[in-house]
């Protein structure tokens, strides 16, 4: 059984299709890269997985560990192991990182009638994470994001990602605005997280990312379905060739 | 102010509550033509009403239709029923001031173990004293307001509390009025002087004993902040779902002096808690932060009035109010510069946030600036949770209460944040956990 499966999803987005019959098979353990250009679907996509209202699905379905995806709540996904790695990380004033990330750990340990952390046990595993991923300490005494740059938002995505241990992970565009440290840091990061009981959905423009990602498998969106599927060199070839053959073929 | 003509329905019920109570209320001589006269100030407009500027919101007359008779003293089992309750509010280390139904209760005070520097006499006992038939200025204030006037027609008790000079207090005082009888109104006024170079912290209570219901309060607090002094006034009103609670709070601060004022309101059917400041001393600061916490179809208001009548004094105004259900939350801040105060500092945001549909927040900032060298400013918002940050809380595990909980939190946390005193603050954000976990 593929850890995720979706099966000829249809999503409307504002009285537009954007989704057309989108199907992809993701097995635990592998990294599946999304590759295509702007308005075909990708982070419709995402959003679709991690539960963001305003998306209409009108066909299809999707599969998460063998359950009704589409049935669950945004925080039930996350506690199932769906972890979305936003584009565009939100500020939230007010809201000490460390508190939110506690109550965040414990509500999904709680839903999956796990116990909850102890305070210190808890900030060990913050410290000991944030540590290697160069996140200073007081940092995380600020509100959620606030007055982090693009690179440490994303740091901060990835710090999640190392606390919750999800079994998938959608890292939407993690490249986007971010120099070649700030996304050596970050990908270094990711691939520490790489393990046979994790998957991985890497979305993006760019082939660059998939140097410091290496994904195993490597699909091309169009116009709201995977046009074509291949190893990693699909992506060079990519890179070579544009997308534009892929838009006829949609 | 605007008196307007209008037909005073309150009228008979009124006069006829203020004659039932003669007898009972301290005072003779010169205080008792006081309170006739105030009495006779309220009447002529009744429960004030929204043709009044200063009530458009809070449509009293329309809310409350009608004054309700003075409670009675409280009696053995209403001060067992007080007892029971405060010992959920009661501070720890705090010296306990308690008004039952409006009358001091000396047995659940702590006015016998006073800290040095302190003293406390009972409103009554002052007026009482023959001497005193010339002090009817303790039922007197320089503003004027129906609601005042009526509180100064009826106060029945209070306290006048004195901090010497130069006592730093390491405890709080706090001042706890309980309502024990239901159907009935309770009328206080009590003065507090914080002397030159004092410290103190006072905490006001308004909270309802098992069973009380539908009461009145109309509390009153006229307070002195002498030169070079400092005090936190933290207050918390969380009266019986169906009560009305209104108090006034007149404060004259000296100079080089700080106050520092944060209410919360988060029980009553009406509340409304109207301050009135005066910065009277040069180079003070003031921080008044307010936060109403409202559900079903409460009623809360936060009106202010701070008047820099000198130069050099800094001000800062923040008010919360968070809505739900049916909720309506009002806030009015009104600023007065005087010609001579130059170099006022003058700031005030309110900001309103609305969980459903029904809610209705009303803002009115209101500058009058007489001066010309002063930096003022005002801010006014009301929306609702920002659904990109629900949905970023609810993708990490959260589910949806807790998430808007989280962000509920955050958005009055900066208000109780300034309250310095970390037990406190503790307190009323334990308060605030309380109002969210009911909602889930």
């Amino acid at each position: 059984m593929a850890l995720l499966e979706i099966k000829n999803l249809q999503v409307r987005v504002e009285e537009r299709e954007i989704l057309h019959g989108l199907t992809l098979a993701i097995d635990a353990g592998k990294v599946h890269a999304i590759m295509g250009p702007n308005g075909s679907g990708k982070s419709t996509l995402s959003h679709v997985i991690a539960g963001k209202p305003g998306y209409e699905v009108t066909g299809g379905e999707i599969l998460f560990k063998g359950e009704d995806l589409l049935a669950m709540a945004p925080d039930e996904r996350a506690a199932k192991g769906v972890f979305l790695a936003f584009q565009y990380p939100v500020e939230i004033p007010g809201v000490a990182t460390m508190t939110f990330l506690r109550t965040a750990l414990n509500a999904q340990r709680k839903a999956r009638g796990e116990e909850e952390y102890s305070t210190p046990d808890f900030l060990k595993k913050v410290r000991e994470i944030s540590k290697q991923l160069n996140i200073p300490q007081d940092m995380l005494k600020r509100g959620v994001n606030v007055g982090f740059s693009g690179g440490e938002k994303k740091r901060n995505e990835v710090l999640q990602m190392a606390l919750f241990q999800p079994s998938l992970c959608i890292l939407d565009e993690m490249d986007s605005g971010l120099d070649i440290d700030a996304l050596r840091i970050a990908a270094d990061g990711v691939n520490a997280l790489r393990s046979p009981e994790r998957s991985m959905i890497v979305i993006t423009h760019y082939q660059r990312l998939l140097n410091y990602i290496v994904p195993d498998v490597v699909h091309v969106m169009s116009k709201g379905r995977v046009v074509k599927s291949g190893g990693k060199e699909l992506a060079l070839e990519l890179e070579a060739s544009g997308y534009a053959q892929f838009e006829d073929a949609a | 102010m605007n008196v307007a003509l209008v037909k005073n329905d309150s009228g008979p019920a009124a006069s006829s509550v203020f004659a039932a109570a003669q007898g009972r209320l301290p005072g003779a001589g010169k205080v008792a033509d006081i309170r006739r006269e105030a009495f006779a100030a309220f009447e002529r407009t009744g429960l004030p009403h929204r043709r009044i500027e200063e009530w458009k919101y809070t449509d009293l007359r329309a809310l409350v239709r009608e004054v309700l008779p003075l409670a009675g003293t409280p009696d053995a089992a209403a001060l067992a029923r007080a007892k029971a309750a405060i010992a959920s509010v009661a501070i720890d280390g705090a010296t306990k001031i308690v008004l039952v139904d409006g009358v001091v209760a000396l047995e659940l005070s702590d006015l016998a173990a006073l800290p040095s520097g302190v003293s406390v006499r009972t409103l009554r006992a002052v007026l009482d004293e023959q001497s005193n038939e010339s002090r009817g200025d303790l039922l007197l204030t320089k503003a004027s307001d129906p609601m005042l006037s009526l509180n100064a027609a009826l106060a029945t008790d209070g306290v006048v509390v004195t901090v010497a000079d130069g006592v730093q207090l390491s405890s709080p005082l706090q001042l706890i009025h309980v309502a024990t009888a239901s159907k009935v109104a309770r009328s206080s006024r009590s003065h507090v002087l914080i002397g030159q170079g004092a410290r103190a912290a006072l905490v006001e209570n308004s909270i309802a004993a098992e069973g009380a219901a539908a009461y009145q309060a109309n509390d009153a607090a006229v307070i002195w902040v002498g030169d070079e002094a400092a005090l936190s006034h933290v207050r918390l009103m969380r009266d019986a779902t169906d009560a009305v609670n209104v108090s006034s709070e007149l404060f004259t601060v000296g100079a080089k002096s700080k106050l520092s004022l944060f209410n919360m309101t988060s029980g009553g059917a009406v509340s409304r808690l109207q301050a009135f400041i005066t910065l009277a001393g040069e180079a003070s600061e003031l921080i008044v932060n307010g936060v109403n916490l409202l559900r079903d179809k409460q009623h809360g208001d936060m009106t202010l009035v701070v008047d820099h009548a000198v130069p050099g004094c800094t001000s800062r105004e923040n008010f919360r109010g968070v809505l739900d259900d049916r909720a309506h939350s009002v806030f009015q801040g009104r600023i007065i510069v005087r010609q001579d105060a130059q170099q006022t500092d003058g700031k005030m945001m309110t900001r309103a946030l609305l969980l459903s549909d029904e809610a209705e927040a009303d803002s009115k900032p209101e500058l009058e600036i007489f001066a010309d060298d002063v930096s003022c400013g005002h801010g006014a918002t009301a929306g609702a949770l920002d659904d990109s940050l629900l949905f970023y809380l609810q993708a990490r595990g959260l589910p949806e209460k807790q998430a808007q909980a989280l962000l509920i939190q955050a958005f009055v946390g900066e208000a109780i944040e300034a309250i310095e005193d970390d037990d406190l603050r503790e307190r009323v954000i334990a308060a605030a956990q309380d109002w969210l976990e009911a909602r889930a």
